[in-house]
């Protein structure tokens, strides 16, 4: 699949966006963060910007991004229909306490509009997941595995950027650093699992079966058109195996190795945890980049079968 | 309602005879040529006599060459939407713009809805929708629903374009909901199947398959023909003796 620039900015960054969102909420929860204080409000914001530039890029690739207003109302079909309704929901609780903190109003239920935030921010990236993992048509991602990726990525790489505001701010928030690399750790397990599946699937439909015929062989002689179409282009995105291989390993590298290492080193010399969490943050979001540019590039579909793939 | 019909009164679609299809690509230009005018107009192209010519078309033939257990030689292999029954497309679709109509069947995209997302194509195992980049909407096959029930035509017009264009009549057009309709009766009599049935997305188009063919190709005969006795055969007889001595 053609890996869309517009998609792979919006879905990293908003995943890190609601990441962040549910961390802050369970730490206002937890009372490890007072809402009135501006720490809170920085790293409340900080999520909210992340999410809404991540949503304004996902118009970007639309072809009427003034008639994005639609896509709200087939939530009984569709999982993106069902992502811009969380999406928009989760702005309602997250409005009002980002109003309430700013105003350093104490009304008692915040740890309420917190919860709220934090489950909008849980189902709007599980919508995220779903839209991919629900296409029948591509292997690669119609998997329960893809979901739950999307989550632990949203949980490690908001984690990442909870520690970074944390320690800008001078607070120390010991279970957070733990909670994220613990995310980090099941990034790494089951992004570990998800290539190992998609290495074995061959896939389940064959040209024959396209064709509804040639059970021996099948050979294109003649294309239907001289150029790709929009078809092959979209749909036929063909990355080097040696190329995948390759980004594989430099994307868990750094969205995982190194925010590990470098938080762990931090911990244990009891340094400031400011540069050891910019480190982890920067190289996170390359990984990201890389991991979620891979998400796509890597992904076959089932049309292909008409252009010569012979499984899919 | 991006929700499917439970049933639709008729299951209208095209059958197609991949015997008889010669692959050229007449109901390809037939079905670009109507529907630039009509419900999907424009079928935008862009740089189409460059070097990198590219556009929405709504149909596609493939030619093929293909070993089988009976049969062995081209198919030429017209590919366009087939109005599934269960439509994964519809039901992805976030606006509300695809639809499957309850009344034949036909899966339509509303231009005015559209926000372009692609995620519909996405959908699709059988790559029928293709994105229109000027247009910035998704076209597909309407089943010429602009003409078949257009009274302003004259009734042997109200087919698909492509039907209409087949100089070899290798596509059929007609209700594959009722058993006694002609492209139904043509479905039974052929053989006829859907595209990656496995898949379960029940199309409503059928193709008929390629009839069996002889394994062999002909061969000059070896043994001489037997004789009959007639004067002509007596003329040939004495002419090669005559020749051989």
């Amino acid at each position: 699949m053609h890996p869309a620039y517009s998609v792979i900015l919006f879905t990293t960054s908003s995943g890190a966006g609601y990441g962040l969102l549910f961390w802050v909420s369970i730490a206002l929860m937890t009372g490890d963060m007072p809402h009135t204080h501006w720490s809170f409000f920085f790293t409340f914001a900080l999520a909210v910007a992340l999410i809404t530039f991540g949503l304004l890029a996902s118009t970007f690739h639309l072809g009427h991004p003034e008639r994005a207003w639609r896509a709200l109302s087939q939530w009984r079909s569709s999982w993106l229909s069902r992502e811009g309704v969380t999406a928009l929901a989760t702005y309602l609780p997250v409005g009002l306490l980002g109003l309430l903190s700013l105003l350093k109003i104490t009304t008692g239920a915040e740890p309420f509009l917190a919860l709220l935030c934090a489950m909008g921010a849980v189902a709007t990236v599980w919508c995220t997941g779903m839209i991919y993992a629900s296409l029948r048509t591509i292997k690669e991602w119609n998997l329960t595995l893809v979901p739950v990726v999307y989550l632990a990525l949203g949980a490690a790489s908001g984690g990442l950027l909870m520690g970074l505001m944390t320690s800008i701010f001078g607070g120390q928030n010991r279970w957070q650093g733990a909670a994220t690399l613990l995310a980090l750790g099941v990034v790494l397990v089951l992004k570990l699992v998800y290539y190992r599946h998609i290495d074995s699937d061959d896939g389940a439909y064959t040209a024959a079966q396209a064709l509804g015929m040639g059970t021996k062989s099948i050979r294109q002689i003649d294309p239907p058109h001289t150029r790709p179409n929009y078809v092959m282009r979209e749909m036929g995105y063909d990355v080097a195996r040696r190329h995948a291989l390759r980004l594989r390993w430099l994307g868990l590298l750094c969205l995982i190795a190194i925010p590990l290492v470098s938080i762990l080193l931090g911990m244990m010399a009891g340094l400031p945890m400011l540069f050891p969490y910019l480190v982890a943050v920067i190289t996170a979001a390359i990984g990201l980049m890389l991991e979620r540019w891979l998400f796509f590039a890597e992904a076959t579909h089932v049309a292909m079968l008409y252009y010569g793939a012979p499984r899919a | 309602m991006t929700c499917l019909p439970k049933t639709t009164d008729k299951k209208l679609g095209l059958v197609i005879d991949l015997d008889i299809c010669v692959g050229c690509h007449a109901c390809v230009t037939s079905c670009k040529e109507w529907n630039t005018g009509g419900y999907s107009a424009p079928l935008s192209d862009f740089d189409p006599y460059g070097a990198e010519p590219d556009g929405a078309w709504l149909n596609r033939v493939h030619s093929y060459e293909i070993d089988n257990d009976h049969w062995k030689g081209t198919v030429h292999f017209p590919r366009s939407c087939l109005h599934c029954e269960d439509a994964a497309c519809v039901t992805v679709c976030p606006t509300g713009a695809s639809f499957k109509r309850a009344s034949d069947g036909i899966v339509l995209v509303n231009p005015d809805t559209c926000i372009g997302c692609k995620l519909c194509s996405w959908a699709c195992p059988y790559g029928a929708r293709e994105y229109d980049q000027d247009d910035g909407v998704m076209k597909k096959c309407t089943l010429c629903v602009d003409r078949i029930y257009n009274e302003t035509l004259p009734e042997e017009d109200r087919q698909p374009a492509c039907v209409r264009a087949c100089p070899t009549g290798a596509r059929a057009f007609g209700d594959l909901g009722d058993p006694a309709s002609a492209v139904s009766q043509s479905v039974e009599e052929r053989g006829g199947f859907n595209l990656l049935e496995e898949f379960g997305y029940k199309p409503v188009n059928k193709y008929l398959p390629p009839r069996k063919g002889s394994d062999h190709a002909p061969a000059v005969p070896t043994t001489p023909a037997k004789t009959t006795g007639a004067p002509i055969e007596k003329l040939f007889a004495w002419a090669d003796r005559a020749l051989s001595r």
